[in-house]
């Protein structure tokens, strides 16, 4: 029996990224145990994404309105969920995520049978793509306050390589964070007791587009990230 | 009557005239009147009953009358200014909700359109 795998790529305004990164996963040999299918959420864009997306052959979810990342990736997760797809695996847009590494996500999750695997690009050697210090500076403020609320160690918190099995699919189908979603869904996954797993990957630089964090917002993002978590923390 | 007394008078009957129009065109749903209506009430007595502020503001220990309408009316703008956030997150979610739904529908339209 095969296991149905969806990859769900968010995308907003990334017409630019998005033909290279499809043709690329397209490519990528995935084990045969897996039947890996591609969804493309666009995020209401004011490009062609949608169209470019068309062209390539994979399912398409329009969002008629701006969601968020957060809400892209739900619909995302809701279709995995609709259609008993076992895993979830977010890759986002702008080719930040190589699709050679799903494959890891993969392997750890068979290897150490958790709900939801991470992408990480500070355990281990990961000598990929690291971010600038600010960014870094965040990260390592979100690991703390992961530790503080969920007792886990993720180190990065603000990854949105995630893989999601079954049950975490199921939980996020329903409720999930809609701005900056990565921190407060690990604090909700380790509250619904479903075991998290960080495993070293590569990461690039983004292949075009923006990131949906200026350096005017990260403050912004810091504190509605914080209290996200603080009030999932105290809700579930 | 004073004519400052006929002015409020005659300012809250039109506010409610107003009020009362909106909701009767359906561009003012009545639980987001309640709030209005209430006010105007309020104005409406202390208009009538001129010495009812200061009784009141005795009554409660305040020296100036007029301190109280402010502290009121601030505390009753800030309460309905909340209320106000919880009437956006809602319609926030609602409209997540929609649009979920409805870029889920396209694509099964798509998928019936292939097969």
């Amino acid at each position: 029996m095969q296991e149905k795998v969806l990859l769900i790529i968010p995308c907003y305004n990334e017409e630019a990224a998005l033909p290279a990164l499809l043709s690329e996963v397209a490519k990528t040999a995935f084990p045969d145990l897996y039947k890996v299918d591609v969804i493309v959420v666009n995020d209401c864009s004011t490009d062609n994404t949608v169209a470019v997306a068309k062209q390539m052959n994979v399912l398409v979810l329009d969002l008629p309105m701006n969601l968020g990342i957060g809400g892209a990736v739900q619909s995302g997760i809701q279709y995995a969920f609709n259609n008993q797809y076992d895993y979830a695996i977010q890759l986002d847009g702008d080719g930040q995520h190589p699709p050679a590494e799903v494959v890891t996500l993969l392997n750890a999750q068979k290897k150490y049978n958790v709900d939801v695997v991470i992408g990480s690009r500070f355990v281990g050697n990961g000598d990929g793509f690291q971010s600038s210090f600010i960014r870094r500076l965040g990260i390592r403020y979100f690991h703390w306050l992961n530790r503080i609320f969920t007792g886990n160690q993720i180190f990065d918190s603000t990854s949105g390589f995630r893989l999601l099995n079954k049950n975490a699919i199921a939980l996020a189908s329903n409720n999930y964070p809609d701005e900056y979603p990565e921190p407060e869904s690990l604090v909700l996954f380790a509250k619904a007791g479903l075991k998290v797993k960080e495993v070293s990957v590569q990461m690039r630089e983004r292949q075009g587009g923006t990131s949906s964090i200026g350096k005017s917002a990260s403050v912004y993002y810091s504190l509605k990230v914080s209290l996200g978590m603080f009030f999932t923390f105290i809700r579930h | 009557m004073v004519r400052i007394q006929l002015l409020t008078i005659v300012v809250n009957i039109l506010f409610l005239v107003y009020i009362f129009r909106l909701i009767i065109k359906g561009k003012l749903r009545e639980e987001y009147a309640i709030v209005w209506l209430i006010c105007t009430f309020f104005i409406m007595i202390f208009s009538f009953w001129r010495r009812g502020l200061d009784v009141i503001a005795h009554f409660l220990g305040v020296f100036e009358a007029p301190n109280l309408v402010f502290t009121g009316a601030i505390f009753a703008i800030f309460i309905y200014l909340l209320h106000l956030s919880v009437v956006a997150s809602k319609l926030q979610n609602n409209i997540r909700k929609l649009s979920q739904e409805i870029a889920h529908l396209k694509l099964a339209i798509e998928n019936k359109d292939k097969t």
